[in-house]
């Protein structure tokens, strides 16, 4: 789909705040707030916006437990068949958060959620590595979360630095 | 004996009035929680890759002075850029010099041209800094207003019945601060004839040059005839957002460039290494960032102008920089009482316009290199205030 400059912007204030209202952006990008809410339907309808999600830093949730593991899959390229196959497989599994091909020394990067990293171990070893086409896989656990999605987490927004008047 | 030691001080520096900034920067000061729209520089931290060069540059020692006109590099990379934005030529060698912020720029090209009582047209409401720079080298400011009515453009008539035997120099400044006015060649046509016509020089102050928001921006420098007459000023504290490095630089006519370095090099020796290091990132690699900062400070222009225009005061559409100038004449107050009783009712800090000068009585500076959640707060308080005061 063809987007124009204002319609590029409107998506890149929505994908740094999924909440900015219609009327805010209208004013940002001299558009009328109804032509936003075209935009914004349009780019629904096509599925450019796929949903809006909320970044949250699990870790400084009180009781809250999980892990993130990435696995580095290598499959069997299977005539006729490709990667897709073998990604929808894996894709489909809801412990599943993310899977790409990866040019190099490995086929799918998959990012696995769970409660806790024996659960996320069993899943890669009676789940994953099961499946035919799946020679090897390796995995590698998150331990601290920099930065994710563009957002540096810990970053405090309120940290202007400026004197309240300058020239 | 007397213990009053102000006996001492210069006749020239004692005239110099404290700045308004700095009477509303002690107040604000004593508050908590206010918001800021008083602040006359970039929300963002310098790119990281600025940043990061200078780190490098001190890990690899370079801790020395470097010449007193600045690393050649940088001058070069510097000419480089006037040519390949403003098709303005200079020679890295002569022609340019970094200085410590546009700031020392403007002070040793006004002490590099002026003789005791050579006059300087000042095109108000303007810079702070100006009337008073020109004081400290020995000249003699004379303020030409703009008004709203006009977009705060100077009126070429007005320029032309201020000039007189004694005027030497004009300082032009191009996005300006604080009413974000640009002007087109056009505009800027009639007034270099003036110029021309009666033999001036321009400290063109370009600082804002990078944050225009509409096409086509004209160096003063290369409109016809004004290279030989221009000394252009510009840095890198609002474009590349580094203020607290103390960076800038001059690019004119060698002879001039030559005795403005013969000054510095006497006072300051020369800019800080580190920074130095740093610009010559900015330049190289930083012209994406300086694009990404451009469009989140027009998308906020957008939205403070609607804010504005929703409340019912009256605003200049700013071509450029990240200020707004808007007249808050309707509410009777004066801009200094508007200033103050807003930052006392609503906890929000503007600038008054009379501190740019007098043509600036009867509006306010609102900075809008301020986050958008802090900027719509600030809107909703200013709107409230204005409606108290109005009815
Ligand atoms: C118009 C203008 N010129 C010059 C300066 C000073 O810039 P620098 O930080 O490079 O000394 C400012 C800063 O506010 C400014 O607004």
């Amino acid at each position: 789909m063809k987007v124009d400059k204002k319609e590029i912007e409107i998506l890149e204030l929505l994908e740094k705040n999924g909440r900015m209202d219609v009327h805010t952006i209208a004013q940002m990008v001299e558009l009328s707030p109804e032509e936003v809410e075209q935009a914004i339907q349009k780019f629904e309808d096509q599925q450019i916006i796929h949903g809006y999600s909320t970044l949250i830093d699990w870790t400084e949730v009180l009781g809250y437990e999980g892990v993130t593991a990435m696995i580095d899959v290598k499959v069997t390229p299977v005539r006729g068949k490709g990667f897709n196959d073998v990604a929808e497989r894996i894709y489909r599994f809801p412990e599943v958060k993310a899977v790409y091909l990866m040019s190099g020394a490995y086929d799918l990067s998959v990012s696995v959620e769970g409660k806790t990293m024996s659960q996320v171990a069993r899943f890669v070893s009676e789940k994953l590595s099961t499946l035919d086409t799946v020679i090897s896989t390796t995995t590698h656990f998150i331990l601290k979360k920099y930065k994710h999605d563009g957002i540096i987490f810990g970053e405090d927004d309120n940290n202007d630095r400026r004197m309240p008047v300058s020239p | 004996m007397s213990s009053d030691t102000s006996r001492f001080i210069a006749e020239h520096v004692d005239s110099l009035k404290p700045s308004g900034i700095r009477r509303f920067f002690d107040l604000a000061s004593t508050m908590e929680n206010v918001i800021s729209l008083g602040v006359g520089e970039p929300d963002f931290v310098t790119p990281w890759n600025v940043i990061e060069a200078s780190y490098h540059s001190l890990e690899q020692g370079y801790t020395a002075y470097t010449a007193n006109a600045g690393l050649l590099e940088l001058r070069q990379l510097i000419a480089e850029y006037l040519q390949s934005a403003y098709a303005v030529p200079y020679r890295a060698e002569d022609q340019v010099i970094v200085t410590v912020g546009a700031s020392q720029a403007i002070d040793i090209a006004l002490r590099a041209i002026l003789n005791p009582g050579d006059e300087v047209i000042i095109v108000e409401p303007c810079f702070v800094a100006y009337a008073s720079a020109v004081t400290l080298a020995g000249g003699v400011p004379v303020s030409v207003g703009t008004q709203a009515a006009n977009e705060f453009k100077l009126q070429p008539e007005e320029l032309m019945n201020s000039i007189t035997k004694r005027t030497k120099a004009i300082i032009l400044c191009n996005p300006n601060n604080p009413t974000g006015t640009m002007l087109s060649r056009e505009e800027l046509l009639p007034i270099a004839n003036l110029i021309q016509e009666h033999d001036l020089l321009v400290l063109s102050d370009e600082i804002y040059a990078e944050l225009s928001y509409d096409d086509g921006y004209v160096s003063f420098a290369s409109l016809p005839e004004m290279y030989e007459r221009t000394i252009l000023i510009s840095g890198f504290s609002k474009s590349f957002a580094m203020t607290g490095w103390r960076l800038g630089y001059a690019a004119g006519p060698a002879a001039l460039i030559q005795a403005m370095t013969k000054i510095h090099q006497y006072t300051i020796m020369c800019a800080p290494t580190m920074a130095q290091y740093g610009a010559v990132e900015a330049l190289r690699s930083g012209s994406a960032s300086v694009e990404q900062m451009k469009k989140s400070y027009r998308q906020r222009r957008n939205f403070v102008m609607t804010a504005f225009e929703d409340m019912g005061l009256m605003t200049n559409r700013p071509g450029g920089a990240f200020y707004i100038f808007p007249s808050i004449k309707e509410t009777g107050l004066s801009s200094e009482e508007f200033a103050e009783a807003l930052l006392i009712e609503e906890k929000v800090a503007v600038v008054p316009g009379s501190v740019f000068g007098e043509s600036g009585e009867g509006y306010i500076r609102c900075s809008y290199a301020t986050s958008m959640k802090q900027l719509t707060e600030a809107m909703k308080r200013i709107k409230r205030f204005v409606e108290r005061r109005l009815i």
